[in-house]
C-alpha cells in the first residue's frame, strides 16, 4: 500500500513555536514525498489536537503518521492510542524531537533550531514511509510483588499491596523491620510518638496472610522481566530457628557478651544474641557471629541452656530461597551523613557534641538512658545548640538539601523544652525551611517558647576545660558575631543514598541520579516508576522525604505496582527482531550474542535455522547486527528504516 | 563560510536519549550540528550504518549506550564497544581518521556530561576539516 502520511508540526505553546520558526517546518514537510497533510498544531496532544489527526486519518486515508513535538519518551504512547482509536494501527507513528532535542537545546539559535527542525522531519518521515503494522502480544503475570527493604515505606508498600490480593515477599537486611522510623522518638510537626503508629503497622506485616515476611535476609539476583521476575533472596543464618524462637529473651539474659548496639547507634549495649529493639518484627533472636564466644572461641553455650525452647542451632546455614514475582518495589531507604568527614565540628573527639540521630535514641524511652536526654556526664543539658545542614548544601559533601533536618531540630528542640522550659536551645541555620503541613505553624511555636535561631553556622567548635562547647559564629541577620558556650551540640547530620544502592542499581538495571538516588522514569509525571518496566520506587531511596512523604510515595508504588498486575497480563512490545529462515545459514552467531537466550535453533524445511522466541526477546537489535547474512530484522528499527534516516540526516 | 560539521549520532533509548532529552529539558546548550537517530540499544548500530553515515556525508558519528555495567540490555554497550573498536581500526587502514567516529557513555541524569561530549567532539571535527569519504559536497 502506498504510503499516505500526515505530518504534525507542534507549536506547543511558545515551548517549540517560541524558537523554531513551525510555519517554514510545516511548509516544508508538505514538500516531502508521500506527504498528504502537514499541519501546524498550538497543542497537538490535546483533544482538539487528537481529534484533527483522526478527522484527517478518515477524511486524507492517511496510513502513516509523522508527529513533530516533544520527545518520543513523552507523548508517544498517547499518540499511539490515537491512531488506534481512529483504527490505524499503532505502531504506524514516527516522532520527530523538536522540543527536547530542537527547540529547548538551540533556544538561542533560531535558524539553527529551525534547519534542524526540519531535517528531523525530514528524517521521519523517510523512516514512516517504511514502518509497518505490528501486533501487541499479551503475557500472564505473577500476581505478586517483592518488596526490598522493611522501613516504614516498604511496610506500607507491602500492606497495601497485601490488603489488594497481592502476594507480597518482604525482604529485610537487618534482624527487624522498622528501618530508621523505630529509632525515632517523636515525630514532627504533631509529637506523636514514632513507635506508637509505626508499630501496629509491623505487627499488621507479620500477621497479614498475604504477606511473606524474609527479615534478616538480601536479595543477591533477579532476572527476569516485567510480570515474571525471578529474585534469589539470601537467608542469612540466625542460629536461632526463627519456628521455635518464642521471642522470651532468656537467652539474651543468659549471654555474657555485651556489645554496641547498632539500633541505639552505638551509645546502648546489646547482648551478642539479640533483638535490636524490643518492639522488633519478628520478635526472633539473632546470634551475631561475630561477637558470640561460641561461635569465636568454641566455648560457652549459656544460652542454648537457657533457651526453654530448644530453638538455638549453631549448625544452620545461610540459604537461597527464589520467588517469582510479577514487580519488584524498592524501599532501601537512605545512610546517615558521617559527621566525622568535618573534623572541625569535633564530632567523635568531644563527648558532648553529638548527632540528630543520637539524640533520637537518648530522648527514646527504650534508648539507652531510658529516656532522658543526659550530658557524656549524665547530667541534663542546661544549653544546648542545635548545628544544621551538616554534609548538606554543601559543594564538599552533598549538594542537596537534606529536606528533614530543620523539622528534625524544631522537634528536638520542642522535646529539650518540654523536659526544662529553662533550657537555653540554640539553632545555627543557614535557612530554616518548613515547608509542609502544620510546619510553618510549628516553627512558629518554638520561636514563642523562646528556641533563639541564628542565621549562620559555626566553621568550629572547641572544648573548654570545664567539658563546655564553645563556638563563634556570625548572625547574619543582625551581623553581629555571637560567642556560644554550651553543654550539647547537636550535628543535624544529612541524608545519602543507601550503602545497597549501586549493588541493586545494577541488579535491577536501573538509574540513578547524579546524586546517587535512585532515578524515576518522569521527575514529574512518574515519579514512583523506574525506566524499567515492572519495578518502582518507594521513600528515601528515591529522594529525601520525610515520613509523610514517605508514606504517600510507598502508597503510590504500591497503587502502580497494582495497576500494572490487576489485569493478570501486561501487554508486551512487538519491537522485537525476527530471523527470515530462507536467508539464515544457521551459523549461530545470533544464539551466542542474545542475553536473553531468545534466539534457539529449530528445523525448518528440513535445515537448521535461527528463530527468536517473541516473548523472550527485549527488542535490544543486539543479534541484528551481529548477523552475517543480514538474515535478522528488528521490528521498529528495520535496516531499510535506519539508513533511510541516515540518509535523511546526511542531507540526501 | 566556514564549514560546520556534521554529527550523527546513535543514542540507546533508555540512558543516553534520556540524557539528550534532560539535557534539553534542563535548558542546557549545545551545538545544533548533531543530529540523532535513537536506538533501543547502543548494540543495535551495525558498523555498517556508521560507515554508511560516513559515506554519506557526516563528518563524525558518535554511538552513546548506557555506562558499563548499566545496559539496560544487560551487555549490550559491550558488545556495541568492542565493534566500534575494531571499526575504529579499520578506519585507520582505510586512511580515515578514526576520531570521527566517537563511543561513549551517557546515562540518563547526565545531561550536562551529553552537552560536553558534543561540544568536544564538534570541536574535535572542527580540527579534523571535513570528511574526505563524502560521496558529493553536500548543501549546507
Amino acid at each position: 500500500m502506498k504510503p499516505r502520511i500526515g505530518v504534525y508540526v507542534c507549536h506547543c505553546g511558545t515551548n517549540i513555536a517560541g524558537v523554531v520558526n513551525v510555519e517554514e517546518v510545516t511548509n516544508y514537510a508538505a514538500t516531502l514525498p508521500d506527504v498528504v497533510v502537514a499541519r501546524d498544531m498550538m497543542y497537538t496532544c490535546s483533544d482538539p489536537g487528537q481529534n484533527t489527526i483522526k478527522e484527517d486519518i478518515e477524511k486524507h486515508g492517511l496510513n502513516r503518521v509523522v508527529i513533530a513535538a516533544c520527545s518520543p519518551k513523552m507523548h508517544e504512547n498517547t499518540f499511539r492510542k490515537t491512531l488506534a482509536s481512529a483504527g490505524l494501527n499503532p505502531y504506524l507513528l514516527e516522532i520527530a524531537n523538536i522540543r527536547e532535542q530542537v527547540s529547548w537545546a538551540h533556544f538561542r539559535e533560531r535558524d539553527k533550531a529551525t534547519e534542524k527542525a526540519k531535517v528531523l522531519v525530514k528524517a521521519a518521515v523517510a523512516k514512516a514511509r517504511l514502518l509497518e503494522p505490528l501486533e501487541k502480544k499479551e503475557m500472564p503475570v505473577e500476581r505478586s510483588v517483592l518488596v526490598i527493604g522493611g522501613g516504614v515505606a516498604g511496610i506500607q508498600a507491602a500492606l497495601d499491596l497485601a490488603e489488594a490480593g497481592l502476594k507480597v515477599y518482604l525482604v529485610e537486611k537487618s534482624p527487624s523491620i522498622g528501618g530508621h522510623m523505630a529509632q525515632l522518638n517523636k515525630t514532627f510537626p504533631t509529637i506523636d510518638c514514632s513507635a506508637c503508629i509505626l508499630t501496629p503497622k509491623m505487627v499488621d506485616v507479620a500477621n497479614h496472610p498475604n504477606i511473606t515476611l524474609l527479615a534478616y535476609s538480601e536479595v543477591v539476583k533477579v532476572e527476569g522481566y516485567v510480570g515474571n521476575f525471578e529474585a534469589t533472596i539470601l537467608r542469612k543464618a540466625r542460629y536461632v530457628d526463627e519456628d521455635l524462637c518464642a521471642g522470651c529473651g532468656a537467652c539474651a539474659d543468659a549471654c555474657p557478651r555485651k556489645v554496641p548496639n547498632e539500633f541505639d547507634v552505638g551509645l546502648g549495649k546489646r547482648k551478642a544474641i539479640y533483638v535490636p529493639f524490643p518492639q522488633a518484627v519478628p520478635l526472633k533472636y539473632t546470634i551475631d557471629p561475630a561477637s558470640c564466644l561460641y561461635m569465636k572461641y568454641g566455648r560457652c553455650k549459656l544460652c542454648v541452656k537457657a533457651c526453654p525452647r530448644g530453638a538455638i542451632n549453631f549448625d544452620q546455614k545461610d540459604e537461597e530461597v527464589k520467588v517469582r514475582v510479577g514487580a519488584i518495589i524498592v524501599a532501601v531507604g537512605f545512610k546517615v551523613f558521617d559527621a566525622r568527614k568535618i573534623p572541625s565540628l569535633g564530632y567523635g573527639k568531644y563527648k558532648n557534641v553529638i548527632t540528630g540521630i543520637e539524640l533520637e535514641r537518648l530522648s527514646n524511652a527504650s534508648g539507652p538512658t531510658g529516656g532522658v536526654v543526659l550530658t557524656a556526664s549524665g547530667e541534663r543539658p542546661k544549653s544546648v545548640a542545635f548545628i544544621q545542614c551538616v554534609g548538606s548544601r554543601d559543594l564538599n559533601h552533598n549538594s542537596w538539601c537534606c529536606r528533614i533536618g530543620c523539622m528534625a531540630t524544631l522537634k528536638q528542640a520542642f522535646l529539650i523544652k518540654e523536659e526544662d522550659p529553662d533550657a537555653e536551645v540554640y539553632v545555627c541555620h543557614i535557612d530554616m525551611r518548613t515547608a509542609g503541613k502544620g510546619y510553618e505553624e510549628f516553627y512558629r511555636r518554638l520561636r514563642e517558647m523562646g528556641v533563639r535561631f541564628i542565621h549562620g553556622v559555626p566553621s568550629e567548635i572547641f572544648e573548654d576545660a570545664d567539658g563546655k562547647l564553645r563556638f563563634n559564629v556570625f548572625d547574619q541577620t543582625t551581623g553581629h558575631m555571637i560567642e556560644l558556650k554550651v553543654d550539647m551540640v547537636v550535628l543535624q547530620t544529612g541524608l545519602e543514598p543507601a550503602e545497597d544502592v549501586e549493588k541493586l542499581q545494577k541488579m535491577l538495571n536501573v538509574s540513578l541520579s547524579p546524586e546517587g538516588f535512585f532515578l524515576e522514569a518522569h521527575p514529574k509525571l512518574q515519579p514512583v516508576e523506574a525506566s524499567t518496566r515492572g519495578i518502582f520506587f518507594a521513600g528515601c531511596c528515591h529522594s529525601p522525604k520525610d515520613i509523610a512523604e514517605t508514606v504517600a510515595h510507598a502508597s503510590a508504588a504500591a497503587a502502580k505496582a497494582i495497576t500494572l498486575l490487576s489485569k493478570g497480563k501486561v501487554d508486551v512490545e512487538p519491537l522485537t527482531a525476527s530471523v527470515n529462515p530462507e536467508i539464515c545459514s544457521g551459523c549461530e552467531v545470533c544464539t551466542g550474542i542474545c542475553p536473553y537466550r531468545a534466539i534457539q535453533l529449530m528445523e525448518y524445511e528440513g535445515r537448521r535455522r535461527a528463530k527468536v522466541i517473541d516473548v523472550l526477546c527485549q527488542g535490544c537489535g543486539a543479534c541484528v547486527a551481529a548477523c552475517p547474512s543480514n538474515a535478522i530484522e528488528m521490528k521498529g528499527f528495520t535496516e531499510k528504516q535506519i539508513l533511510a534516516q541516515i540518509d535523511a540526516l546526511t542531507g540526501g | 563560510m566556514e564549514y560546520e560539521p556534521l554529527i550523527v549520532a546513535f543514542l540507546c533509548n533508555w540512558c543516553s536519549y534520556a540524557g539528550a532529552d534532560l539535557a534539553g529539558m534542563s535548558r542546557m546548550e549545545y551545538p545544533a550540528n548533531i543530529r540523532v537517530i535513537r536506538v533501543m540499544c547502543s548494540s543495535r548500530v551495525d558498523p555498517a550504518h556508521v560507515l554508511y553515515a560516513l559515506k554519506r556525508g557526516a563528518d563524525g558519528v558518535l554511538v552513546s549506550g548506557c555506562h558499563p555495567g548499566d545496559c539496560h540490555y544487560i551487555n549490550g554497550n559491550h558488545r556495541a564497544k568492542r565493534r566500534i573498536i575494531l571499526l575504529k581500526e579499520l578506519l585507520r587502514q582505510m586512511g580515515v581518521e578514526p576520531e570521527r567516529v566517537k563511543i561513549d557513555w551517557v546515562s540518563a541524569s547526565e545531561g550536562e556530561r551529553f552537552t560536553r561530549i558534543v561540544k568536544e567532539f564538534v570541536e574535535e571535527l572542527r580540527k579534523l576539516g571535513p570528511n574526505p569519504l563524502k560521496e558529493d559536497a553536500r548543501e549546507v
